[in-house]
């Protein structure tokens, strides 16, 4: 007998909850305790009294799953508001990376022209180094990621994702 | 108006402002100061279990008989750790529960200090909430909180951790209902649309039927009346879970018994071949469809749940419907107004056809020993005049109690469905005499089950509890031995039940009676000496040991094929079917 996988679509979560001690453990643990998936989870506090966070999921699995999973964080108490940002519409998705490239010659120079080109900016730097700080959508950062990776990338950081429904209303 | 209490003080005020009668628990080191509290204190009674889980079980089997939350108080590390079966129960079969736990002080979380245990960690995924309170200024604003969702929405449990000097610091206690914000808003009423969507799928079904489940049963009383009104109203044939068990009489000439993996044929071979199925308080639950892709194929189903997440989790449904089950018949019923019942006589007459199989039927013995069934049957007839309260164990014993004893009212029926924990019905069944002091409560027992808790008949004999445990002994754990059996060759692994106790000496040894039948012919007797006898009792019915629970959906089959008493059986399985439930 073999394991079946199922067809998995990807789906921006935006959730938001009481700011409590517990609930970042209580909102990743329902979904190894349900085995759903994890791409990237962002939080931050986002009230004037520390009152609330907000919480972006980017999680993937087949239609009902992802049904399941607004259905199930929906029923812990302290979440307030499930938002599927995929499902509801046009949405903005922006990350943010650091990238530090070191070298030296032609591929420093090529390095910086291509931040250029990506609109990072140089954060910290050595006569040998760069910092570039990169925002974006998560494939502008894969694609300057992946082309420091020729000019001497020596490591990465991001934050994940945050999502926002575009247009005058909230979400 | 506010004077400054202990934190422990505050506790045992909040509890006894929620209404609270009994507590079940242990005490330890970390709950000290709350023990302190309680001592002298006569308006709370604490009733001492004799290990943690039964505490646990005991608060369920009061809350499933009474309606009214269970309360739970257990020390730190092993004195939660014990609780969570019982927590991990009540959160599968929605059973209201307050459940306090010691914590080790503050400064020392996280130490591994002597009994320290992540009890909120421990307890996230099985409470519907849980708190660690931190300042006893919290705490009458957090019990508070608990009480409401324990006890509102789908139920459940809810834990609060509270640290030993949290209970013994103080903080003011005010007079009244503690202020706190109102987050905690479930959806009660069905709109209109929904109703009107759900009237008109039911008003042109040709071959309707009802499903019901545990939601009905803890919605309410009412919800079960208002069952009934609809049943008539629309003259649907009725099948229910094993939760649901006594939402609906089981004398009633549309009562098709109880569905799924042990359920009749009848109610299963309607839930396939229905046209319009509604769904009322019940989930979908593995031992309920049988095989998904096979499930009730040509049929429009509607869904009636309080819990969002219970709609389309197994099977999609054409119409969710969340809120609470009595407010949501209540208005159908009102939708339903003047409406005639539904022309289902076609229909009515191939269930007959299905009932005539007669699919409880099973073999009679000529040596005088006793069927199982047929032990649960003569228990029903004997007992039915006192309108008994039945908790079960789990396993073949539970499922003929299921099968044989009919029930004719709600919250009389205590078992432990979703979670299947052996060693829930004695302890159920002494939470369920404290909240029902003149009925006669029951524990229709196996005894390899009844062992896993057989510590708390000390907890009966203490508090003068006249429960009776009926244990069908048949030497094995029957359901295992079943399916090792059906589908393992009878390969007997581990699943007989060697070193037996004598239940009659044990019996006289916590004070109780002990009687023992052993053929058919004692069986009546037995049972009336048991029902005669004023205390506990614990009979020893020795029962036929191979009998089989049937019918049966095999592992991975579809409700159409079911196994009857009788049929043959290959005794083995492919290994998708075997992996499957």
């Amino acid at each position: 007998m073999k394991i079946q996988h199922r067809h998995s679509e990807r789906h921006v979560l935006a959730i938001t909850v009481d700011n409590e001690a517990g609930i970042l453990a209580k909102i990743a643990g329902l979904f190894t305790a349900r085995g759903y998936n994890i791409d990237s989870l962002t939080v931050a506090d986002i009230s004037e009294n520390h009152a609330v966070s907000r919480i972006t999921i980017v999680t993937n699995g087949p239609p009902q799953v992802i049904d399941q999973i607004e259905a199930q964080l929906e029923r812990l108490v302290p979440v307030h508001r499930v938002v599927d940002l995929t499902q509801a519409g046009p949405h903005v998705e922006r990350e943010l990376a650091l990238v530090k490239v070191a070298g030296k010659g032609e591929n420093r120079v090529e390095a910086l022209r291509l931040a250029d080109v990506f609109r990072a900016k140089v954060v910290d730097t050595t006569t040998s180094s760069f910092i570039f700080e990169l925002t974006g959508a998560p494939d502008k950062i894969d694609t300057f990621v992946a082309l420091m990776r020729e000019l001497g990338l020596v490591e990465v950081g991001r934050t994940g994702i945050v999502g926002m429904m575009r247009g005058a209303e909230g979400a | 108006m506010s004077e400054e209490r202990s934190g422990a003080a505050i506790l045992v005020e909040s509890l006894v402002r929620q209404g609270v009668e009994f507590v079940f628990g242990y005490p330890g080191g970390a709950v000290l100061p709350i023990y302190d509290e309680l001592f002298g204190d006569h308006r709370i009674r604490h009733i001492l279990v004799r290990h943690e889980a039964g505490a646990a079980h005991a608060a369920e089997g009061y809350a499933r008989s009474t309606g009214k939350p269970g309360v739970v108080l257990v020390t730190s590390g092993p004195g939660a750790t014990n609780a969570i079966t019982g927590i991990a129960d009540a959160f599968m079969d929605s059973i209201p529960l307050v459940v306090l736990t010691g914590q080790v002080a503050t400064n020392l979380i996280g130490t591994d200090a002597f009994q320290e245990a992540d009890t909120v960690g421990l307890t996230r995924h099985c409470t519907k909430h849980n708190y660690l309170v931190k300042d006893p200024a919290d705490l009458a604003a957090t019990i508070d909180e608990a009480f409401e969702i324990a006890t509102t929405g789908r139920p459940g449990p809810v834990v609060v951790d509270i640290p030993k000097n949290v209970q013994v610091a103080t903080a003011p206690m005010f007079s009244g209902a503690p202020q706190r914000p109102k987050r905690y808003l479930p959806r009660i009423v069905a709109s209109a649309e929904e109703i009107a969507e759900a009237i008109e799928l039911i008003e042109r079904a040709e071959r309707l039927v009802l499903y019901t489940g545990g939601g009905v049963i803890n919605s309410g009383p009412r919800a079960s009346e208002l069952l009934r009104e609809f049943q008539k109203l629309t003259g649907a044939p009725l099948t229910s879970t094993l939760m649901g068990l006594g939402a609906f009489p089981a004398d009633h000439p549309d009562w098709l018994g109880m569905l799924g993996m042990h359920g009749t044929y009848e109610a299963n071979m309607a839930m396939n071949q229905c046209d319009v199925m509604v769904c009322i308080g019940a989930r979908f639950d593995d031992r309920v469809t049988g095989r998904l892709d096979a499930f009730s194929p040509g049929s429009k189903k509607i869904h009636i749940d309080i819990d969002r997440a219970s709609i389309n989790k197994v099977i999609p449904v054409d119409l969710g419907i969340v809120g609470d089950c009595a407010t949501v018949l209540d208005q159908l019923i009102e939708a339903w107004g003047s409406r005639k019942p539904l022309e289902l006589a076609e229909w009515k007459a191939r269930i007959a056809g299905w009932r005539a199989r007669d699919s409880l039927a099973y073999p009679k013995r000529k040596d005088g020993a006793i069927m199982p069934q047929l032990a649960v049957e003569r228990l029903f007839a004997l007992t039915r005049e006192h309108d008994p309260i039945i908790t079960t164990e789990v396993g073949q014993h539970q499922m003929w109690a299921a099968q044989y004893f009919g029930f004719d009212k709600p919250n009389r029926w205590l078992t432990s469905g979703g979670l299947g924990t052996m060693g829930y019905g004695m302890p159920a069944a002494i939470g369920a005499q404290l909240g029902n002091p003149e009925r006669l409560v029951i524990d229709i027992a196996g005894e390899a089950s009844i062992q896993m808790n057989i510590q708390e008949m000390g907890t009966a004999s203490q508090f003068r509890l006249p429960i009776k445990v009926f244990i069908l002994n048949n030497e094995y754990m029957g359901m295992v031995r079943q399916w090792q059996e059906l589908t393992y060759e009878s390969r007997y692994s581990n699943s007989y039940s060697d070193s037996l106790p004598d239940f009659v000496k044990m019996a006289e040894a916590y004070g109780w009676k002990g009687i023992r039948i052993e053929s058919e012919a004692d069986l009546d007797a037995g049972i009336q000496a048991m029902i005669a006898h004023d205390g506990p009792v614990m009979v020893d019915c020795q029962v036929a040991k191979e009998a089989n629970c049937f019918p049966m959906i095999p592992s991975g089959a579809a409700h159409t094929e079911m196994l009857l008493y009788g049929d043959q059986v290959e005794g083995t399985m492919d290994d998708e079917a075997k992996a499957l439930v």
